[in-house]
């Protein structure tokens, strides 16, 4: 069992939600990212997505756009975040780390070359967004087969026949994007979302984050009360752009502890 | 479009020419796509689309665009015959208003009544624009704010006929991420919007609907050409950016090997500079924009800024069919730096009386190099993609004048 499958299981059994904090490797400062990482453990994070910047993030709104522009800035790389990443397991983080990014920096590194270095970092999960399955099958069964789960996202558009495609691909968790249009967007639609999610948990057979629109304690709450996890993203990147950069990590944590609490208050 | 040649049977039905094309994109993306290609089967084989296409283009455009014979700069060259195929002469000067009529007729087949584009240097939004405002749907385009500053006339043209110009304050500033933007918008009001990309790049069905629809400018090259000459021409010249006009000169000539077909990409101050845009010379295969194709990117895999005289070349990436025509080696694919397309400029200016745009001067360039080094009865077929008013302030300002 992979350790993203594992934590799934260990919150089921407690009746617990999980909660996958997003950031973007590098932003405010590649030295800044391993505290941070810390931060987010210590503010209750259960999964860490752990963004990879790229020159042109497509489906991402202006918060992660600019986190990835300060990211690339500083000099941050894949190959950089890989070496965060072995840094955290090697002091001893144990928080299961899914990386998120685009596909061309992946690919510029070469897929199996990605592959063996991400094993090899302590990387749990990988979900590259413009990879949908069926540009990815093959590069989804290296992860597999390296004991990384492929992650891939679904969206309140999504066929049944997608979602069957998913199903297939992917493992560890699916990430349900709870809106149409770009991270860090408008408004959530929480019956959209309380209608689909138990459907979508029925075929994929695996837990369903929900992220794309979470931006407080009470909406990370109510998607609690349908979904497994709970993704927030571009609320803690504000966070991290508008502290002064010795407070960024405490405030980082106490935001995360607020929507901890919230989603404990659930299982209650 | 009932164009499918004999040989050649690309895209595949998930839209990869070998390995390029393809759909990369993210999931929130994948139904307006599958909608868009459901729309543009039903329509490509229908006659009642062909023929109104055909009327738009005959009436509102001005097709079929002449082809000329540039007698006297062919002459001062002393080689090859050079025949310009005048897209210069279409309504808006260029050959992108084909595809935003195609583009704006499935639209209103798909009941959407607001259209978005990107643009650079401005010819796709004016085309856009212009076609938009001929058929009364809102229209939005995402210009990079460099852009907006560089290109004031097309702004305000834009805006004459009733579009929305929005600035993009993102990455470079410049045409990629006027891209990503417009992409962000669409994904956003995807139940109301169609996205009119302006290349053949862009996830599938994109390169494939756009050549389709910028093909009118190689058949009718092919019914031209033996009435004019006698025969087809033995080499084929395009500039490529995107390369939408490349696409649809080269499209109809993929099935006559004895045609020889080039891309020309910008070279800008020389590609051992580094500031130039020639990403299948240059590049290496990556995905950007939904679409796996040869990109200039740095070995992190971030993609570059790129340079060229020519705003509308000033792409780090290419269309995907262009890969597989250059790894197929079904056509070739070369340089031209700003020098030299400046001077193919003012040659065309002096000798023809015809102010061809930045973009098809790399084109001319390339046969004035070709010319001379071939006998005179070899013909060489330059796509005149555009008309150059457009770039008067950047010419005359590599010449010192101010307006």
């Amino acid at each position: 069992m992979s350790r993203i499958a594992t934590t799934f299981a260990e919150l089921a059994a407690r009746g617990r939600k999980a909660l996958i904090p997003f950031i973007t490797a590098g932003d405010p400062s590649p030295e800044m990212t391993l505290p941070l990482l810390r931060a987010l453990v210590a503010g209750g994070a259960d999964v860490i997505e752990l963004g990879v910047p790229f020159s042109d993030p497509m489906a991402d709104g202006p918060t992660i756009q600019r986190a990835s522009e300060r990211a690339l800035a500083r000099g941050m790389s894949l190959r950089g975040v890989l070496e965060i990443v072995s840094q955290f397991r090697a002091e001893g983080g144990l928080t299961p780390i899914v990386l998120m990014g685009y596909a061309n920096p992946v690919e510029a590194m070469g897929v199996d070359r990605f592959v063996v270095a991400a094993g090899a970092a302590g990387v749990d999960g990988v979900l590259i967004v413009d990879y949908p399955p069926e540009e990815c099958l093959e590069f989804a069964a290296k992860l597999r087969a390296a004991a990384l789960d492929p992650v891939f996202l679904l969206a309140p558009t999504s066929t049944d026949q997608r979602i069957a495609d998913v199903a297939k691909a992917g493992s560890g968790y699916i990430y349900y994007v709870s809106l149409k249009g770009v991270t860090g967007a408008g408004h959530l639609d929480l019956d959209e979302v309380a209608r689909r999610i138990p459907m979508i948990r029925s075929r994929v057979g695996m837990p369903v984050g929900v992220g794309f629109g979470i931006r407080d304690a009470e909406s990370a709450r109510q998607v609690a009360q349908v979904a497994d996890a709970v993704v927030i993203g571009s609320r803690i990147i504000e966070e991290i752009e508008n502290a002064p950069v010795e407070a960024v990590t405490d405030r980082v944590t106490a935001f995360l502890g607020t929507i901890r609490r919230a989603l404990d208050g659930q299982g209650d | 479009m009932q164009m499918a040649e004999s040989g050649y049977h690309y895209p595949d039905a998930r839209g990869h020419f070998g390995p390029y094309g393809g759909v990369f994109v993210a999931e929130t993306l994948i139904p307006a796509l599958d909608e868009l290609r459901a729309a543009y089967e039903a329509s490509r084989n229908d006659p009642d689309f062909l023929a109104e296409f055909e009327y738009e283009l005959k009436h509102y455009v001005g097709r079929p665009s002449p082809i000329y014979h540039a007698r006297r700069w062919s002459d001062r060259l002393g080689g090859a015959q050079i025949l310009l195929k005048r897209e210069d002469l279409n309504h808006t000067g260029a050959h992108k208003v084909n595809n935003c009529i195609g583009q704006a007729m499935l639209a209103r087949r798909m009941g959407k009544p607001r259209v978005i584009a990107e643009t650079g240097a401005g010819q796709h939004g004016v085309a856009t624009a212009t076609v938009a405002a001929r058929y009364g749907m809102e229209c939005v385009v995402y210009m990079g704010s460099e852009d907006v500053q560089r290109q004031a006339a097309n702004v305000y043209r834009m805006k004459l006929l009733g579009a929305q110009v929005v600035p993009v304050e993102s990455g470079s500033r410049t045409l990629k991420d006027a891209l990503n933007e417009a992409m962000r918008d669409w994904v956003t009001n995807v139940h109301s919007t169609f996205y009119i990309i302006g290349t053949v790049a862009g996830p599938h069905p994109y390169p494939m609907l756009v050549r389709d629809f910028q093909s009118i400018i190689g058949r009718e090259c092919l019914t031209q050409m033996p009435e004019l000459m006698g025969r087809q021409p033995d080499y084929v010249i395009a500039c490529v950016g995107g390369g939408s006009n490349a696409m649809g000169i080269f499209y109809p000539y993929l099935d006559i090997p004895e045609v020889r077909l080039v891309g020309v990409e910008a070279a800008g101050e020389g590609i051992e500079t580094g500031h130039h845009a020639a990403s299948l010379s240059a590049g290496r295969p990556g995905v950007l924009h939904g679409n796996r194709t040869y990109l200039l990117q740095n070995e992190d895999g971030q993609i570059v800024d790129t340079h060229s005289i020519s705003a509308g070349l000033d792409y780090p990436g290419v269309g995907p069919e262009h890969a597989w025509l250059k790894d197929s080696r079904r056509a070739e694919y070369v340089g031209v730096t700003d020098g030299e397309a400046l001077q193919a400029f003012h040659d065309l200016c002096r000798l023809e009386g015809i102010i061809p745009a930045l973009e098809s001067s790399h084109a001319l360039a390339y046969a004035a190099r070709l010319a001379p080094t071939l006998p005179r009865d070899q013909l060489l077929l330059v796509n005149l993609s555009g008309r150059g008013d457009k770039d008067m302030h950047t010419v005359a300002a590599r010449s010192g004048i101010q307006f």
